[in-house]
């Protein structure tokens, strides 16, 4: 998974239980808004219906002329409402560790990776499994717009 | 002026008192009234507990003094789908300043449910004096109370504080897939939302399919949402209002046997406290098992 991700599994297997909740709130209080263009368009996201609170996310891939499509730069964007600390929380551990990334980076970062960060004693596998599936939504989402992005090969369609 | 804590019932309102056990029961104005005289708190008369949906919530902001008590974390059983036994039970009250003898006011996030749940594991060990806070975490949050996110110290208990082994009592109020067996003919009372009632949906909207392989009711289950017994600011619904529901509209009768259930316990726990304690009925048992595990059972009859 990209370092950024690993950085932050480790902090937080490194930490305690309690602060592990702690660190969880840190990244719920530091997710960013929607930036305008998404604001108030909801319906231009995607819900991730296994969160336990509604949770929608988006995935833009870059369109830079010569770089490759694994190579394209990956943004991420979330809103979940304030009343929903957790989910909030995993989107921002996914974004800090994922956004900015190569569609590559993105791809490659392995499906059980929500496992990584000892959060399933602390917040019960139950609710690991919103996580488990915004990863999952993010990868689907940069596989479809980096092949959306790539020039129609021969073949294959 | 400030009530005192010894009342058991918080008078303040007469919607409250019109409950059939009204005692179980308090508004914002009485906990705060507790909470400014100092009350409240781990090892005082009052403890009041957080129990939320969302395992977080609590860290974000509470009420002055409260202590968290989570559903999945605290009160089932880490390995058995069932809930803690006496020594976990003992450990978790002690570790909240919680005796025998303390008034335990419960609230929390969805209108109660998860606070409702968690009365009802406590009423499953007995405890004498647990209650709900009318309109839970939302309305206290809407009337611009304080929040907090100072965490209580927790006065170490000595051996004549710790909270004794109870066994727990499931019998009077809690019905397992057996039970239901034996009870079909007589009332039920489904508390999920139509779509999973009728059977078209496996899971409730919006919320992840939690693995039921079949979709309908139990047969003969009344549909009745839990929701319908909630008013508009979360708050509990009149006692008048809510006999319009369940006793006109739906033709219950309090000295009827009624289990409730909905897809593991917590909405219907909520249902269960409407009849129990603002009602009055004299035996209703909450089905915790419910639609995950009616839904998954081989050759338990279905309605749709």
């Amino acid at each position: 998974m990209p370092d950024s991700l690993a950085d932050i599994a480790a902090d937080f297997r490194e930490a305690s239980p309690q602060e592990r909740l702690q660190l969880l709130l840190e990244f719920s209080d530091e997710l960013p808004e929607l930036p305008e263009r998404y604001a108030g368009h909801l319906d231009r996201l995607e819900q991730v219906h296994e969160c336990q609170s509604p949770l929608f996310l988006l995935v833009e891939v870059g369109g830079e002329p010569g770089l490759a499509a694994g190579d394209q730069r990956v943004d991420l964007f979330f809103s979940a409402p304030p009343e929903a600390p957790t989910t909030r929380g995993f989107a921002g551990i996914l974004r800090e560790g994922l956004d900015g990334h190569t569609v590559t980076e993105v791809l490659g970062t392995p499906d059980d990776a929500p496992m990584s960060f000892a959060l399933a004693e602390v917040v019960s596998p139950l609710r690991l499994r919103g996580m488990v599936a915004m990863l999952s939504r993010i990868k689907r989402q940069t596989a479809l717009k980096s092949r959306a992005a790539e020039p129609p090969s021969a073949g294959t369609g | 002026m400030t009530p005192s804590p010894a009342d058991p019932v918080d008078r303040s309102d007469d919607r409250t008192t019109a409950y059939a056990h009204p005692e179980r029961l308090v508004s914002t104005d009485w906990l705060a009234g507790q909470i400014a005289a100092g009350a409240t708190g781990p090892g005082r008369a009052v403890v009041v507990l957080e129990s939320d949906e969302d395992v977080l919530l609590y860290e974000t902001g509470h009420l002055p003094t409260a202590l968290k008590l989570d559903w999945h974390q605290d009160l089932n059983d880490p390995l058995t789908r069932d809930y803690v036994a006496a020594d976990q039970f003992a450990r978790l009250m002690t570790a909240r300043g919680v005796g025998r003898d303390t008034t335990v006011v419960v609230y929390g996030d969805k209108s109660n449910w998860w606070a409702a749940y968690a009365l009802w594991v406590l009423s499953l060990f007995g405890h004498p004096d647990v209650r709900l806070l009318d309109g839970g975490r939302a309305l206290w949050v809407a009337e611009g109370r304080e929040l907090t996110r100072d965490v209580p110290d927790v006065p170490q208990a000595g051996d004549d504080a710790a909270y004794p082994l109870v066994t727990r009592e499931d019998a009077p109020i809690r019905a397992f897939k057996d039970d239901v067996l034996a009870h079909l003919g007589k009332p039920l009372v489904d508390v999920r939302s139509p779509g999973e009632y009728s059977g078209e949906l496996l899971h409730m909207p919006d919320y992840p399919q939690e693995g039921a392989v079949r979709g309908g009711h139990i047969p003969g289950a009344k549909s009745v949402p839990w929701a319908r017994a909630a008013a508009e600011d979360g708050r509990f619904r009149s006692r008048e209002e809510l006999e319009a529901i369940y006793l006109t509209e739906q033709g219950l009768s309090p000295e009827e046997d009624v289990v409730a259930y909905c897809r593991i316990g917590e909405r219907s726990s909520h249902t269960w406290f409407v009849l129990t304690h603002l009602l009055g009925f004299e035996h209703v048992r909450n089905y915790d098992g419910s639609w995950t595990e009616w839904g998954n059972a081989v050759r338990v009859p279905i309605e749709k």
